[in-house]
């Protein structure tokens, strides 16, 4: 009896969960390989540690606390770059060991054993609970909208910004709600892969796509099958094999990334190589 | 004589402390040609982004009705802008030049990809349609950016600096292209090369902070050093329709 609630519980949290981190990951994602953030996210993901440590200080949600210093950052470093009035890898550099530091000393000055601490570095699909799993589907619906609706506008803002400014005057709004939107949708999957790995839920599964096709639509849609395939076969195998889920997913993804490689490599190189000779030549 | 499309009256740009543009006038008609030139950095590529409304300006510009307020402007920037391995499609960069004519929401139709297969077509580069961007050659992504300038419809088109990135098998057909072009809308073009296209342009606007307007296609190094814009006349014995003199 025991048992079946437990795997009942298991199937539920882990199909929905690792649904709802594949839709996440391929919007958000796709929109940080294409736009090459993935350095900027890592920032974000990390300065949004400092988050959860005063989460836990002071008592309330970690993951609350994470959103607003991930928003936060995303938006600081986002302003800043815009403005062009600081190296941005540098600051994105400060801004990712600031965040570590600040949460481990308040973790640190929280009374008492912080039990979940190692959950939210590796992450762990047995600390998710139901409105984790929530606020992570209605991130999907969010991001599902805010890319269909705006798709040219933040498409053509990502490719070429200062041709966009000659045909909206809103393109920082968009810059800043869509890295707002990653900030969370990052924040969010932290409880499924952990501050460490949780990029990399992001970054595999488009460039897995990106072996297959150069469209930006289609990579979305097949970085989301891909995430939805590493995720849950991670998952099963690392309940089998008594593992850690979040490494072991990630694991899987790379595997896959491999294959892959190895699948795309064998027709295309010899037609694609010449057609860059071909190209370069007529230079 | 028919009203100007566009009327620059003592135009000034400022970055921070440094005048960028000083004190600019220019009447651009419908038909006109006119060639940008001046050295680096002296407000060439100021000059076209203040009419495209991307720097504050002091000093007026009116805008004849046929413009729509500037909706009928067409922009090629130079080719260095934008990120060329970004998974986008010829197709793609060339509906973009519609976005100015969309609501907030800005969707594209039918109607909408039908003209840009005919752009293309024109541009004769069919068989890129459906290419992702980073497969193209410099000649062919310049080829693409022009067509996302002109999918609108321009009355004027503003050009900074195509000749950059033109390969040499494509430079004639390329300025073939801008003088049927010509015939629908006025063309502004900066380039630093003057000797290649003078056989092209019809007048001359020297920019060195100031602007002189020089409504020939013929010019003199005395004439340069005259409205304070000290480039080299280069030129070149290999192109056909060269009409300098030298002195």
């Amino acid at each position: 009896m025991e048992g079946n609630i437990f795997q009942y519980e298991f199937v539920i949290k882990g199909l929905l969960g690792a649904l709802f981190a594949s839709i996440t990951a391929g919007l958000a994602g796709t929109y940080i390989v294409s736009k090459r953030m993935v350095f900027l996210s890592g920032g974000i993901t990390h300065a949004s540690f400092g988050g959860i440590g005063i989460g836990y200080f002071a008592g309330i949600n970690p993951v609350a606390g994470a959103a607003v210093f991930g928003v936060l950052s995303a938006l600081g470093i986002e302003y800043l770059s815009v403005r062009q009035k600081i190296r941005e890898d540098s600051a994105i550099g400060i801004l990712w060991a600031l965040g570590m530091a600040v949460g481990i000393i308040f973790i640190y000055l929280t009374p008492g054993y912080a039990p979940n601490l190692i959950s939210y570095l590796f992450g762990s699909i047995l600390t998710v609970t139901y409105g984790d799993i929530i606020a992570l589907g209605i991130m999907s619906l969010v991001l599902i909208l805010w890319f269909t609706v705006f798709y040219r506008m933040i498409l053509y803002i990502s490719f070429d910004e200062q041709y966009a400014r000659t045909f909206t005057h809103h393109v920082n709004f968009f810059r800043y709600v869509t890295t707002s939107l990653i900030a969370l949708a990052i924040v969010l999957n932290i409880r499924m892969a952990g501050v460490v790995l949780v990029l990399s839920l992001l970054t595999i599964p488009p460039n897995i796509a990106m072996l297959f096709t150069k469209r930006y639509p289609l990579i979305v849609v097949w970085s989301m099958i891909a995430a939805f395939a590493g995720t849950s076969a991670g998952y099963v195998i690392s309940y089998y094999a008594g593992i850690p889920v979040g490494a072991t997913i990630i694991f899987t993804l790379v595997v896959i990334w491999l294959g892959a490689k190895l699948v795309s490599r064998k027709p295309m190189k010899f037609s694609e190589n010449n057609d860059k000779k071909l190209l370069t030549n007529n230079n | 004589m028919p009203e100007p499309l566009l009327e620059l009256i003592s135009v000034s740009v400022s970055y921070g402390e440094y005048r960028a543009l000083d004190d600019a006038g220019l009447i651009v008609s419908e038909n006109d040609f006119i060639g940008v030139i001046g050295p680096n950095g002296g407000g060439k590529t100021t000059l076209l982004k203040a009419i495209l409304g991307l720097v504050p300006y002091s000093g007026k510009m009116v805008f004849n009705p046929e413009l729509q307020g500037g909706k009928r402007i067409g922009y090629l920037p130079q080719i260095s802008t934008g990120d060329h391995s970004f998974p986008l499609t010829v197709a793609d960069v060339i509906l973009s030049g519609l976005m100015m004519h969309k609501g907030r929401i800005p969707v594209m139709t039918a109607a909408d990809r039908i003209k840009a297969a005919g752009v293309i077509e024109e541009l004769g580069i069919k068989e890129l349609s459906d290419s992702p961007l980073s497969e193209l050659s410099g000649g062919q992504l310049q080829r693409v950016f022009l067509g996302r300038a002109v999918i609108g419809d321009p009355r004027l088109l503003l050009l900074d600096e195509p000749g950059n990135f033109v390969d040499s098998n494509f430079e004639n057909d390329f300025y073939e292209k801008l003088r049927i072009l010509n015939r629908r809308m006025a063309i502004l073009m900066v380039s630093h090369d003057i000797g290649t296209i003078s056989s092209h342009v019809r007048s001359f606007a020297c920019v060195n902070r100031k602007l002189h307007y020089h409504p020939s296609s013929e010019i003199t190094n005395e004439q340069l050093l005259g409205y304070g814009c000290p480039i080299q006349l280069i030129t070149h014995g290999e192109v056909p329709h060269t009409v300098l003199k030298i002195h």
